[in-house]
């Protein structure tokens, strides 16, 4: 079954380990909860390239956090991941099961912060109030590795004037209430990257941010993605920031991969109805007058339609075929990308009833 | 529930007046000042310094157009939606409101009495769906409200007319009864619109209106707001960060930095051709969502702290160009050309002979 999948849905099949830094195989996480079970990630499959930046987007609810927050293990009660497997080809580690790992195993520890890091929305919920910007880098350090004091705080200065902070030294003894929403987003990075992770997953980095201090985030991340030689998965809900950043894109809709691809190639031609509605409501992707929408809103998780989660809200959705049976299934429809929805040939050749298909593109 | 289709049947929508000096500004704004004292701790509470979130802010709002207010954090675009709804009292300045068969009045000066009345012609969408609807009121409750605070209907009446609001944004005369919690983001949003809208307002303040929903929600509640510009001849300040959707939605735009307008031109004018240094740097560090439109990562320094602003002009210490007079003279919003694009900037001053 696992084999079967990876040979459909990986973005480059087989995911190979020299190639591929993680490979996420028909993940699972659900909420129990007491509405009935939440698949909040429902069967998501990628894999990501080394040195390569992938995006996840989708909008709230799509389970692009929670993913995320699978890799890292960080899923609490009650939550829990409940099916698939998390691979991460470590260079310096070997390949490491992570979904197998036991909850307080040091090797759990030594992926997260060291070989996996991550950054969040609001710097502030990743920062320590009360202890200085210094005590905080430094303690990553004493984590992953066996360093001297004075080295790590060299390390730290050292990582401090990477991320673009003047008077690094000086900064090591401030608190994080000293600094702007920018200036903190440029320590946690700092913290981040300073045990050089080989895949650093953030979520959402700037979207606290105002957009000449996105820019420069943007830019750092970017700067020291290549000087660090690590992966980016980004998630984000930003189809700007995905167009600027990423290599690949996967796009979710309701805890499930919908359509994934090189982001020139997703972005310029996309094929799944749910992405195509998501790129022409954006209002500098429209022609002008009315802003073409999706109509209606994301379902509740509890209440997934059967079928293609997304046919209720699908111009070209077919009765008889989109509304019955399993959720469609990832399935190449040209090199290195794939689409999880019956009707997309039809689609892309023009040949299918529906609003959208009559809009063109 | 239920999903929620866009509002009434699609129509196409008018072309915006252009601002002409016959149909007169519905509201002007004239050197409209807001400052904060900074106060030190203790008994004395003595003022140590101010910040002037908002400085000698100009500008007119004409009838039916859509102004786009746009900046970054502490650039006072939510300080001059407030200070000219009376939310905030202004430190100086006036604001002049032309009501529609009325006389013009200087909300500035007005004392709360008076501006009661005047309240059903100017009306605010707020940006959090979540927080701005009371969750102990049901949806009726909510609309209803403003009509029932000025005495304006009650019993079946105040009923039919909660019940064609909410059928004009797009919900249902049955959601009367529900509460808030019952509604997605995008819904709440139509809630507030049609709390906004139930007083027939002239004037709408939208701060930040479609800035918490997701995309495609987004673009369906931008559609309503012009139909419903388009139905009730509608004039909107709209307060926004997101560039993208204040160049579709907007007909003319305001860029504020630290407290000023530094550029006020036709939308389209402004994106293709912006004259102010920070409105370049802030088009060309949008991410927008084309891989072939490479965005810019190197601006340069931090948002002015309104609280200590540069000499001269606030934005000179992050500007490639800056030239002797940006350190000492404080640059006015100018029309230098004549072609109603107004820039604040010394490089665009005619009375300095530079070239820029």
């Amino acid at each position: 079954m696992s084999e079967a999948l990876s040979a459909t849905c990986h973005l480059h099949s087989p995911p190979n380990r020299e190639d591929f830094v993680l490979a996420v195989d028909g993940l699972r996480t659900h909420f129990a909860t007491d509405d009935g079970d939440v698949p909040a990630v429902d069967g998501v499959t990628f894999s990501i390239r080394r040195g390569r930046t992938l995006a996840l987007v989708g909008e709230s609810g799509c389970g692009k956090s929670v993913t995320s927050l699978s890799i890292l293990r960080l899923i609490q009660p009650p939550g829990k991941i409940t099916g698939g497997r998390i691979l991460l080809h470590s260079a310096r580690a070997g390949d490491i099961d992570i979904t197998a790992l036991g909850e307080n195993s040091p090797q759990l520890y030594q992926v997260r912060g060291g070989l996996i890091s991550m950054i969040f929305q609001e710097p502030m919920s990743a920062l320590s109030p009360v202890h200085t910007i210094g005590d905080q880098i430094t303690e990553a350090i004493f984590l992953h590795r066996r360093v001297s004091s004075a080295e790590a705080h060299r390390l730290a200065v050292e990582m401090l004037g990477k991320v673009g902070l003047s008077a690094p030294e000086e900064r090591f003894g401030q608190y994080p209430h000293e600094l702007s929403g920018g200036m903190r987003q440029r320590v946690v990075i700092a913290m981040a990257l300073v045990c050089r992770p080989e895949l650093l997953i953030a979520d959402e980095p700037t979207t606290a941010l105002d957009v000449t201090i996105q820019a420069q985030i943007l830019g750092l991340i970017k700067t020291l993605q290549r000087e660090i030689g690590c992966s980016v998965l980004l998630i984000t809900h930003d189809l700007g920031v995905v167009a600027q950043m990423a290599d690949d894109v996967a796009v979710m809709y309701l805890g499930r991969i919908v359509e994934h691809g090189a982001v020139r190639d997703l972005l310029k031609d996309p094929r799944h109805p749910y992405t195509q509605g998501l790129l022409k409501s954006i209002p500098s992707l429209n022609s002008g007058g009315r802003l073409a929408s999706i109509p209606g809103s994301v379902p509740l998780l509890t209440e997934i339609p059967a079928g293609c989660p997304f046919h209720p809200r699908c111009a070209h959705a077919k009765p008889g075929l989109c509304d019955t049976g399993a959720p469609p299934m990832l399935r190449p429809v040209a090199p290195g990308r794939g689409v999880a929805c019956l009707r997309a040939e039809e689609i892309a050749a023009g040949v299918a009833g529906g609003v959208a298909g009559a809009d063109g593109k | 529930m239920e999903t929620t289709v866009s509002s009434a049947s699609p129509r196409p929508w008018p072309l915006a007046p252009a601002p002409t000096a016959a149909a007169g500004p519905l509201l002007s704004v004239r050197d409209l000042c807001r400052h904060f004292p900074i106060r030190s701790r203790g008994f004395g509470r003595k003022v140590t310094g101010t910040v002037r979130a908002l400085d000698d802010v100009s500008f007119d709002l004409f009838p039916g157009e859509t102004l786009g207010l746009v900046g970054e954090s502490g650039s006072g675009k939510t300080t001059t939606a407030r200070c000219i709804l009376r939310a905030l009292a202004p430190t100086s300045g006036e604001v002049i409101f032309r009501p529609p068969g009325g006389r013009p009045v200087d909300l500035a000066r007005l004392s709360d009495r008076e501006l009661k009345p005047l309240r059903t012609q100017m009306q605010m969408i707020f940006q959090d769906p979540f927080s701005s609807l009371n969750p102990r009121m049901t949806v009726g409750q909510i609309v209803g409200e403003p009509l029932v605070i000025h005495g304006l209907a009650k019993g079946d009446a105040l009923d039919a007319r909660v019940d064609d609001i909410l059928r004009r944004v797009g919900l249902k005369p049955e959601h009367r009864s529900y509460y808030p919690h019952a509604f997605s983001g995008g819904q709440r949003q139509r809630i507030g619109i049609a709390r906004a809208l139930i007083m027939r307002p002239s004037l709408i303040v939208a701060d930040e209106a479609v800035s918490a929903l997701d995309v495609s929600v987004q673009a369906q509640v931008l559609n309503l707001l012009k139909d419903l510009q388009a139905e009730f001849r509608l004039t909107y300040l709209f307060v926004a960060h997101n560039l993208d959707v204040v160049r579709h939605f907007c007909d003319r735009v305001a860029v504020m930095y630290a407290g000023r307008i530094v550029e006020l031109a036709p939308a389209a004018q402004l994106f293709a051709a912006p004259r102010h240094p920070y409105t370049k740097a802030l088009l060309a560090a949008v991410p927008w969502p084309d891989p072939d439109v490479k965005m810019k990562f190197d601006v340069p320094g931090e948002i002015a702290d309104p609280s200590r602003l540069p000499s001269g002009c606030a934005f000179h210490p992050r500007c490639k160009q800056c030239f002797a007079p940006c350190l000492s003279q404080r640059p006015l919003l100018l029309d230098p050309v004549g072609d109603a694009h107004f820039v604040a900037c010394h490089l665009h001053d005619p009375s300095h002979q530079h070239v820029a």
